[in-house]
């Protein structure tokens, strides 16, 4: 029976595009022996989950997706490392429990979401996907499987959560969900004119509601740049949301790779955004329509065109502010960057995952389709970032250079150093950590 | 619905075995390793299963146990509405000519074993006034092709056996589903090329669940393949010749 299947890798950003050796399979403790990387359903945007150039074999978890315990009193579930979200959100929503963290799709694995340390629209309210993780089975380089918490091997614990895949494979995670009275959500979305009143309403947010994000408008010119609209949510009071449990939305894929999102659609999309509605709007909403609006377009990033797109996301500390934000779309207008969609998000401390992204500060996440001065305008970006004591989201990431992120991380020698004690040889790499950390290939 | 399971850990039984369950049917998982049954009993109870999720060993490769694996079931569930078998072995066509060991468990386990756990299961069910025997044969069975000559062989054996069953005991509350899947994305199929129309496991199960409730004798999985062999059927000879699917 063949075993590996020679297969072309990429992002959710379909650039870069490399290369290995797939194995997938139900057993995980067979199919990570001897891969490079693990790998869950793709959806970080770069490398971060492509294996590098050459023939090595990644496993991946999409097979194995078993739910092995759950204690209905704690509400704590432990599940295969490729249980996707949207599954578990479909067993446990009707429970009366939900993810304290999610990102803005459901269609990532439990693996990928500890690899990447996810944040979401909850991030002011419960930090990221780790601060949730209670425990995780990794598998690390010399082939020991292990267990590992707060308590046992904290330091590998903290550098796998955020780890992008590189301190161990992930096998198993057990999660703590919340309980939520209601899965629908009581939503409200707000217009905003300028920049400084949209930020100034995330922020003020913050302290009513438990799901907060902003979308801005970069697309217009002037005083009006960076207009947008708020959307706040939290848990429906159950007496007015629906009884019925949410029913997993149809949704319908783009059919073939098509370059649809540039320039003109991109402002008239945002334009429609804008006006589309009325100044506020207030109602229960569905849970996927308010996490996962995207989701309802399969394979959207195909519209981007055949070359791909990235996302530059990174934070900006409180000192940096909006002053900062407004340099990072001067940079853009300046290079003629034509982002479609960019995300406003405040974000809490860091956590406890030793390279996790977030920090205190505000997050901008702008999607780039690639063209050819893309790589000048992340690195213009990256100095500006890095000069003002921001990082970059490495699970969005395809073309930082390694300098960069050395400089925006003073917690890489740290968590180096943990990778390296159980990973002497650099057993597990991928395309990215030859690319930022200077991985042999 | 109580249902007997030989192949729930894997692929399409996986997928078919969770459906199953989070309609709340009563489920007991016959396979060949207790501690990949209990991990697997573990996630349809928390899917969903009505009950306790009872586990027995059974392994294709060994008959003797068939008996005494129907009856662990039978201790559990009392009666039962079905047996469902997606359990067995694949080969690529390269591997079965070179490996001599290989292609004698393949043939052994996908025809004559698969079959003789199927008579344990049919004396069983018509005992207790008849039931559901779904079992997972192949559209590789339906008209030889190169890539899948000899596991085709053993398919198309196991096919003509289930379309026998039917004739004979549907009129005594027998009814086989003979499920014929397309390409699906497993671990089994990894490493294949891809066609097209080819699904995934949970689209496959839906289709079977379908067929099962309905008490079709023969379903292709996903139901488009239906229309794919039956060209393939009408392939004159020397065009099969010349082509490799």
């Amino acid at each position: 029976m063949s075993d590996v299947t020679v297969a072309e890798f990429s992002g959710w950003g379909r650039h870069p595009v490399v290369t290995g050796r797939r194995r997938r399979a139900e057993n995980l403790a067979r199919i990570t022996d001897g891969a490079v990387l693990t790998r869950g359903l793709g959806r970080s945007y770069g490398d971060a989950s492509l294996p590098p150039p050459g023939d090595h074999v990644v496993a991946v978890t999409t097979l194995a997706d078993r739910v092995l315990a759950f204690d209905s009193d704690a509400g704590v579930v432990r599940a295969e490392a490729g249980l996707s979200l949207a599954d578990l959100n479909r067993l446990f929503w009707p429970r009366g429990w939900r993810p304290p963290s999610s990102p803005g799709t459901q269609s990532v694995t439990l693996g990928g979401m500890v690899a990447a340390d996810v944040h979401g629209k909850s991030h002011h309210s419960e930090g990221c996907f780790g601060e949730h993780v209670r425990s995780l089975r990794i598998r690390v380089a010399d082939g020991r499987i292990l267990d590992v918490s707060d308590d046992v091997e904290p330091e590998l614990f903290r550098a796998t959560l955020g780890g992008l895949g590189l301190t161990g494979h992930v096998l198993e995670v057990e999660l703590r969900l919340r309980p939520a009275a209601s899965p629908w959500i009581q939503a409200e979305s707000e217009r905003f004119g300028d920049l400084d009143s949209l930020i100034d309403a995330l922020q003020g947010a913050s302290a009513q509601w438990p799901y907060t994000v902003a979308w801005a408008d970069l697309s217009s010119r002037g005083k009006s740049r960076g207009r947008g609209i708020l959307e706040r949510g939290r848990a429906a009071d159950p007496s007015t949301a629906p009884v019925s449990p949410p029913v997993p939305k149809r949704t319908f894929s783009v059919p073939l790779v098509c370059p649809v999102l540039s320039g003109a659609t991109v402002r008239s999309l945002n334009m429609v955004r804008y006006w589309g509605r009325s100044k506020i709007t207030r109602g229960i909403v569905h849970p996927e329509s308010f996490f996962y609006p995207l989701d309802v377009v399969g394979r959207f990033n195909r519209l981007y065109g055949r070359r791909g797109f990235t996302q530059y996301q990174a934070v900006l500390p409180p000192r940096s502010g909006r002053a900062g934000c407004v340099k990072v779309f001067d940079i853009l207008e300046r290079m003629r960057a034509t982002p479609l969609l960019c995300v406003l998000k405040d974000f809490r401390a860091e956590g406890k995952g030793m390279i996790s992204f977030p920090m205190k500060g505000l997050s901008m996440a702008i999607d780039l389709p690639i063209r050819d001065h893309t790589q000048s305008v992340v690195n213009a970006l990256n100095d500006f970032v890095a000069g003002e004591g921001g990082r970059v989201y490495l699970a969005k990431d395809a073309l930082t250079r390694a300098e960069h992120f050395r400089a925006m991380e003073p917690r890489l020698d740290d968590w180096l150093r943990v990778r390296r004690t159980w990973d002497p040889d650099l057993a597990l790499k991928s395309a990215l950590s030859v690319r930022l950390f200077g991985d042999p290939a | 619905m109580k249902v007997v399971f030989l192949g729930a850990t894997q692929g399409m039984g996986r997928a078919l075995a969770r459906l199953m369950a989070e309609r709340g049917d009563e489920l007991f998982l016959l396979g060949r390793r207790l501690d990949t049954l209990e991990g697997q009993a573990a996630d349809l109870r928390i899917r969903g299963a009505s009950t306790e999720v009872g586990v027995a060993v059974c392994d294709l490769e060994h008959p003797d146990g068939f008996g005494a694996a129907l009856d662990a079931a039978t201790a559990t569930l009392g009666r039962f509405d079905a047996v469902v078998v997606t359990a067995g072995l694949f080969g690529t066509q390269e591997a079965l000519e070179q490996d001599a060991d290989l292609r004698h468990r393949v043939l052994t386990v996908d025809f004559t074993n698969t079959i003789e756990f199927c008579e344990h299961a049919r004396v069983r069910l018509l005992a207790m006034g008849g039931g559901v025997l779904c079992v997972f044969s192949s559209v590789a069975g339906d008209r030889a092709r190169k890539p899948v000559i000899l596991y085709g062989a053993a398919k198309a054996g196991l096919s003509y056996y289930l379309d026998g069953l039917d004739v004979t005991y549907r009129s005594r509350g027998l009814r086989t589903v003979a499920v014929k899947p397309g390409f699906v994305r497993t671990a089994m199929t990894e490493g294949l090329k891809e066609p097209p129309f080819a699904a995934d496991p949970p689209a496959a199960a839906a289709a079977t669940l379908k067929a099962i409730d309905g008490g079709r004798p023969v379903a292709y999985v996903p139901s488009i393949w239906r229309v794919v062999m039956l060209a393939v059927k009408c392939l004159p000879r020397w065009v099969r010749r010349r082509v490799d699917f």
